[in-house]
């Protein structure tokens, strides 16, 4: 589809604007005017809604198709925390205002919804206190890395260079520790598809500050041994990190905090149902235990025993802001919506129903698909596409005729440590229907890969456009409209 | 059940088919070996009617009718509804990253769009898909410099926002990379005391336009000045301001970055907001965050796809540029969608009414006995003003009487406790501002 700037014409326009009620003059001196406009483009108001909604129709979403893209917790998005996240009341404060004196009394709704958000959290995740502040994901590995450093650097064990992470890691754990200071060292996984014990113990030591576990692991397994691993990493000095990626397999089931984790992180664009918004925002709040409580991130909210809520920056030891305000208020507000309407009783449902689904998925593909780890899976379950790439069709192609036969694919390729990737998580959201469709469809292809591996190695072919070349995008790179 | 589609029907069939008489001996299979949690602190679940009914009572708690004049790089800006009716198609909003381009060359176009709309706001032939706000792209291009120079310093201007110095402080702690804040002037970065600082080892120079004052200063010369120590210059903006002031490219800033909130962006206390940044030619193969880029087809039909994924987390890993593995990709949208719809004249519209205001309010509080100008020789929207007295107490005054006059700076520079920070947007009206210098001048 063309450019919007190609729909410019000189003179034509998109918006309304307020006359001016006051003398026209400005104080930016003429020699710092700029010479010619800024070109952006000159479109009516339908002009610009045909344009981004003919755009939107090139995308699938959760709306629209079946996603079960593994590590993603692709869910459904409930309609009505959009309504209430588009309250004015939410969305035209401005965040300086508690910091102002007397401006405190007149956020008292938001700074509400930030406290009581984080107690649920803290008993959810089995934590002490939970920061809000971290604004994705990845956000949050790295504030609780920084956690985990400044704890260190408090006790003056200077040493503790090295973080522990297993091979079959997300990429943004390593880049994550690597940011805090950290060196990233790998831990094997032994053939059973759970940390390598023996390998683990090698590497600790004196200069191990901690270990970066995923829980349920990136290969969609309940490590069998992550009480002990919790144990020997804190008898070697050690913190432990839980990277929460895969919350949903366990919400309400059992609490990060009692494995014996010291610090966490939670995507609430994965768990607690926000939008992912094509790649953000997200949200990543962060748990801890006790230990590292001095050192979260400032301000906190807080309640007074006359009930009101407060901004505390009384936390010397505070790793400092990460944040520029509160966290994305906005996605916490949905996430809080989420967690009131779920309730006590809700959470283990969304657990139970995700790892239910998954291994019904798992149990089904079972025959047609190479199996890396043969135990039952948690929230998501991962094939090796390995016996169809032995017939020339690898997995990229299959992904590309799960397209064409209206269903997102799962993640492919990772975890890295298993050959020619799927990972499946199909959430608890989706329906038995919806999901035996996707079965029939991963089988079809399975067998097409039998008897016509080209109609799957042609494909997409219902696609707006057919496979891109990216290779050429990446030489050549054509990376805006100047 | 909420959200959950299966019955009682479907699940026993599909314990059935993965062989577990129960729940119970689902867990044990999939080796959870632990008793159930107790959750007895959490509340039990409301519908949606009692959620929104609760909600909306919180909303109301808040005041936003408070008569606004605080900004500090946060602003209250007209967005057009259709920014929000683009953006709640859930074709775009319940998307994940465009890792399949084939099935996201909506999500794609829209990036490759914005990215050259801040190519064209900001001068810079390369911009990301952004990041997460203002302040931690501010230090990714800090990280980004030492990694293009390999060297370890870093020279900051005080007139920088400090809430942005802040969160960069603290993510330095930690990190092999020496900070030095140069104290600024009355209004402006002190540039000669600033490129004293720079030296052989200096990685960047990080600089505000306009500063977190308000103060639109020329970079030109100083920036030459920063290139013959092989340092690269670095400039934080507000992008409003930029359908008005000589862009930073045309300045020769190497890396441009800013808080886009102003693009069509609500308040929403603090996020989510969006980070922007953009690069010379030169560095783009050092630059943090996803890129989306511009190709062809099986049958050479135009298409995008995210591209020199090289430097990623999901690729290098520890070695990866950033730690980053999003964007703000809807919040980027909604820009784009904003400047779409304000489009060239628009915006510059939106930009000269800003610069009326804000001189007309100024004008108005300077005839206050006892309010005195700081500077204020050159801005765009925002300026400070000496009040007599300490400006957090008036500001808690004011705010009685229905009015956020400004930020008091105080909060972040203890030698400017009289000064107060005014920020004036086209949504302020004549009255308002008139309004606001009647209840100071009372007060006062």
């Amino acid at each position: 589809m063309s450019l919007i700037f190609t729909k410019s014409k000189n003179g034509r326009r998109g918006s309304t604007i307020p006359k001016c009620d006051v003398p026209k003059c400005s104080a930016i001196p003429d020699k710092m005017r700029r010479s010619t406009s800024a070109e952006l483009p000159e479109v009516s108001e339908l002009d610009a809604v045909r344009h981004f909604s003919l755009l939107s129709l090139k995308n699938i979403g959760v709306d629209t198709n079946f996603y079960p893209l593994g590590s993603c917790t692709m869910k459904y998005n409930p309609k009505f925390h959009e309504q209430v996240a588009a309250l004015p009341g939410f969305s035209a404060l401005h965040p300086l205002l508690p910091q102002l004196r007397n401006g405190g009394a007149l956020t008292q709704g938001a700074l509400e919804v930030l406290y009581e958000s984080e107690q649920i959290l803290n008993d959810l995740l089995g934590f002490s206190r939970t920061t809000m502040q971290p604004l994705a994901g990845a956000h949050g590995e790295l504030t609780g890395v920084m956690l985990i450093a400044a704890y260190h650097k408090d006790r003056q064990d200077n040493e503790r260079k090295i973080m522990l992470i297993p091979d079959a890691a997300h990429g943004t754990n390593p880049a994550s520790a690597a940011i805090a200071g950290f060196k990233p060292r790998e831990v094997a996984t032994n053939a059973e598809g759970d940390v390598d014990i023996e390998n683990l113990k090698q590497q600790l030591g004196p200069e191990v500050a901690g270990i970066m576990l995923t829980c349920p692991n990136t290969l969609g397994l309940f490590d069998r041994n992550v009480a002990e691993i919790c144990e020997l990493v804190h008898q070697a000095g050690g913190l432990c990190y839980c990277d929460g990626a895969n919350l949903n397999a366990i919400i309400g089931r059992i609490r990060p905090g009692d494995l014996g984790f010291d610090v966490m992180h939670v995507n609430l664009h994965k768990t607690f149902a926000t939008p992912h918004g094509g790649g953000g925002p997200g949200s990543g709040p962060v748990g801890v235990a006790e230990c590292l409580v001095p050192y979260l991130p400032i301000s906190e909210v807080v309640k007074r025993d006359d009930g009101t809520y407060t901004l505390d920056y009384s936390f010397q030891k505070s790793i400092g802001y990460i944040a520029p305000f509160y966290g994305n208020f906005a996605i916490i507000l949905r996430a809080y919506a989420y967690m009131l309407s779920q309730g006590r009783d809700g959470f283990k449902r969304i657990s139970e129903n995700a790892v239910l689904s998954a291994n019904y998925i798992r149990v089904k593909l079972a025959p047609f698909f190479d199996q890396i780890y043969d135990r039952n899976c948690m929230h998501e379950c991962i094939f090796a596409g390995t016996r169809q790439s032995a017939k020339g069709v690898n997995t990229l192609d299959m992904a590309k005729a799960l397209i064409d036969r209206g269903i997102h694919p799962p993640t492919i390729y990772f975890p890295l440590i298993v050959p020619e990737a799927l990972m499946i998580e199909p959430t608890e959201t989706e329906s038995k229907e919806t999901i035996d469709e996707f079965i029939q469809a991963m089988i079809e292809i399975a067998e097409l890969v039998e008897t016509d591996p080209e109609a799957i190695t042609s494909c997409p072919k219902t696609t707006p456009v057919r496979r891109l070349d990216e290779t050429q995008a990446a030489r050549n790179p054509v990376l805006a409209e100047l | 059940m909420p959200y959950i589609a299966n019955t009682d029907e479907d699940r026993q069939l599909m314990l059935e088919t993965i062989g577990c008489a129960d729940f119970d001996e689902m867990w044990r299979k999939s080796d959870i070996h632990f008793p159930d949690c107790n959750l007895l602190e959490i509340a039990e679940g409301k519908s949606e009617f009692e959620v929104v009914k609760y909600l909306h009572e919180l909303a109301g708690k808040n005041a936003v009718d408070l008569v606004s004049f605080l900004g500090a790089g946060y602003y209250d800006h007209l967005i057009p509804a259709a920014v929000d009716a683009v953006t709640s198609r859930s074709e775009f909003y319940t998307a994940y990253t465009p890792y399949q381009p084939e099935a996201s060359q909506g999500t794609l176009q829209t990036i490759y769009e914005y990215q050259s709309m801040i190519c064209r706001l900001t001068g810079m032939p390369i911009s990301n898909a952004s990041m997460y706000d203002g302040g931690t792209a501010l230090f990714e291009a800090m990280m980004m410099s030492c990694r293009v120079t390999r060297r370890r310093q870093v020279v900051i201007s005080e007139a920088v926002s400090p809430i942005f110095r802040t969160m960069i402080e603290s993510y330095s702690s930690n990190l092999d990379v020496e900070l030095i804040v140069v104290p600024a002037g009355i209004d402006d970065s002190n540039q000669q005391e600033l490129i004293k600082a720079v030296s052989k080892d200096t990685a960047c120079v990080v600089v505000q336009y306009p500063n977190a004052f308000g103060t639109i200063e020329a970079w030109q010369d100083f920036n030459q000045q920063v290139h013959t120590h092989k340092a690269l210059s670095v400039c934080s903006c507000y992008p409003i301001a930029l359908s008005l002031l000589t862009p930073p490219g045309e300045m020769d800033f190497d890396i441009v970055t800013g808080e886009g909130q102003s693009m069509g962006i609500p308040l929403n206390f603090g996020g989510p907001y969006l980070g922007f940044m953009a690069v010379t030619k030169k560095h783009v193969r050092k630059m943090p965050g996803r890129i989306c880029g511009k190709t062809v087809d099986l049958d050479g039909k135009e298409g995008y796809v995210l591209t020199l994924q090289a430097r990623e987390q999901h690729i290098r890993r520890a070695g990866a540029m950033s730690n980053i593995c999003s964007n703000e990709n809807l919040c980027a949208l909604s820009a784009l969608v904003y400047l779409t719809c304000l489009g060239k004249q628009g915006l510059i519209e939106v930009a000269e009414l800003c610069a009326s205001k804000a001189v007309f309010a100024r004008n108005e509080l300077l005839k206050i006995a006892g309010v005195e100008a700081v500077g204020g020789e050159a801005f765009f929207n925002e300026f400070i003003i000496k009040l007599p007295g300490d400006a957090s107490e008036i500001v808690g005054r004011m705010i009685d009487k229905g009015f956020a006059p400004g930020f008091p700076l105080g909060r972040y520079y203890p030698d400017r406790k009289d000064q107060l920070l005014v920020a004036v947007t086209e949504k302020r009206t004549r009255e308002e501002i008139k309004a606001l210098a009647n209840a100071l001048e009372a007060l006062l």
